[in-house]
């Protein structure tokens, strides 16, 4: 029974939360408030509901207290004429035609403002859009949980003082705040795909929030094309989590997992999804980086991959984002196409690259055409150079075996 | 509507070193800063050059001691400010993205909001 009661109130919890918060932070003009008066409105359902049963609408259940504690206490502050940093809310609903018109949006746009540095966007959103704890979102950035509080609190105040305002941005300026969005979505992503420290490669829950927050941003804004691809890319690349490690905790490589693994229904939304950004304009770069991930997930077996197309396709990306990581990956997809030794040669350009000295994948990547070309001891030193550079203990316990097997 | 002051750092070398033409292109984008700011701009200023400063603070014998330059030793200093109304960050932003200072690469626009003591 209270195992049921559990269920309920963490699938209120995952369902409702976002929704309840950006209401009451809209209705209240308090964002600190708000968040405080939905965190107690399922302390209480956790009360409650044992003893009356789950009500049949948890979600208007939770609305309403919510909404009483939050009114308590605006009379209470009211009594006291306190005066309080508050939100800059639009007032008047903007324009529905705008198809934007969601309390949802309202907060993503919000927590993931520019005047915000990238990690207090992608805490505020975990915390205020998802609901972790402040002790999981801070297990998630690898801090303290201390810390992480104080750059939510910070981070709060900042848009109070600062005056950031509650609402979606104007058509303008959409697209920039869109890709800031993104940006968030994809980082808590990247953290959930391989963990940057820890036991597990991967965290199953960071990733579950990061589709969670994908699938409401593609609700709500259907057209976007730069929306579809980055949901796409992240099914896509989530479909083969579970084959990535063997069943004793072991890295598994692309070449060496079990594709029967792979989720061929995230695989199938993600290809759709892909194909319907590509029809609403030219590729931006989730669109090409879900084309490598589609194209991966389309070769019945490893020998099938078709590596002149995911070579091209990383020419493209690197046209349109010429970062040193796309650069590292091209020349990585240019050794499996051309062999080790251009693999190799594509590479050393990258040595001197500021931006990947700390960078392990560069070292592994060295390291492994290294092998395949016999040099032993310049693999094991590079091997090394990866072992220095990585914290998580999945990858760790690859290197050290890759490093002796040599 | 709250209160913001755009603070307008950046190295004075290079203001010096600007051609008439440049300067005249320069006051061109403030005046444009002021049509479109209209009646929120509640005080604005050119400030002489940081070196020209002169800061007051205490001694260590209780006294106060003059010295001779800006309180922040840097390269850039602060050039000019202005104090505008805005409903948000967003809006003040916009505005303040009108100023020729936040296209040239040794300058930058800083926005503070001001604290409201009601």
């Amino acid at each position: 029974m209270s195992e049921a009661i559990d269920a309920a109130v963490a699938l209120a919890h995952r369902r409702e939360w976002a929704q309840l918060l950006a209401v009451l932070a809209r209705t209240t003009g308090d964002l600190a408030l708000a968040e405080e008066c939905v965190q107690e409105a399922f302390a209480s359902a956790l009360e409650v509901w044992p003893v009356e049963g789950v009500p049949a609408r948890p979600g208007a259940w939770l609305t309403r207290v919510a909404r009483n504690r939050a009114l308590d206490e605006l009379r209470r502050r009211a009594a006291f004429r306190r005066r309080l940093p508050l939100l800059v809310t639009d007032g008047a609903v903007p324009s529905p035609e705008d198809g934007l018109d969601d309390d949802r949006l309202r907060l993503i746009f919000t927590c993931c403002h520019p005047a915000l540095s990238q990690e207090a966007q992608a805490a505020l959103t975990l915390r205020l859009v998802c609901g972790l704890s402040t002790g999981e979102v801070a297990r998630a950035f690898l801090v303290s949980e201390p810390t992480m509080a104080a750059r939510l609190t910070r981070a709060k105040k900042k848009i109070a003082t600062a005056r950031i305002p509650y609402r979606t941005p104007p058509p303008e300026s959409l697209g920039e705040r869109v890709s800031v969005v993104l940006e968030v979505v994809q980082l808590i992503f990247s953290t959930g795909h391989t963990a940057p420290a820890g036991p597990g490669l991967v965290r199953h829950d960071l990733l579950d929030r990061a589709l969670d927050l994908g699938r409401l941003l593609h609700l709500l804004m259907p057209t976007s094309a730069d929306v579809s691809a980055q949901l796409a890319l992240m099914l896509l690349t989530s479909a083969r989590a579970s084959a990535r490690v063997s069943p004793d905790g072991r890295l598994l490589l692309l070449s060496e997992q079990d594709r029967s693994l792979w989720n061929a229904g995230q695989i199938e939304q993600g290809e759709a999804l892909l194909v319907e950004a590509l029809r609403r304009g030219p590729p931006g770069r989730y669109a090409l980086q879900a084309a490598i991930a589609a194209s991966h997930a389309s070769a019945p077996g490893w020998e099938a991959t078709d590596w002149h197309e995911i070579v091209a396709l990383y020419e493209r990306l690197f046209v349109l984002w010429p970062s040193p990581v796309v650069a590292l990956n091209r020349a990585v997809a240019l050794g499996m196409r051309d062999g080790p030794s251009a693999g190799l040669d594509a590479l050393a350009p990258l040595l001197s690259e500021p931006a990947l000295a700390t960078y392990p994948y560069l070292s592994a990547a060295r390291a492994d055409f290294l092998r395949q070309l016999g040099r032993v001891s310049a693999a094991a030193s590079a091997y090394e150079e990866a072992l220095v550079l990585t914290s998580n203990d999945v990858e760790r316990r690859f290197l050290l075996e890759r490093l002796g097997s040599l | 509507m709250a209160k913001y002051m755009l603070l307008i750092f950046g190295d004075p070398a290079q203001w010096d070193a600007m051609t008439p033409d440049e300067w005249k292109a320069h006051d061109a984008a403030h005046a444009a800063f002021h049509d479109a700011a209209g009646a929120r701009v509640v005080s604005a200023a050119q400030l002489e050059s940081p070196p020209v400063a002169t800061t007051l603070r205490a001694g260590s014998d209780g006294g106060l001691v003059l010295t001779d330059g800006p309180f922040l030793e840097t390269k850039e200093g602060l050039g000019g400010f202005y104090l505008v109304d805005a409903d948000d960050l967003d809006e003040v932003t916009k505005l303040a993205a009108l100023l020729p200072e936040v296209r040239a690469a040794h300058s930058a626009v800083e926005i503070r909001p001001v604290v409201d003591h009601g």
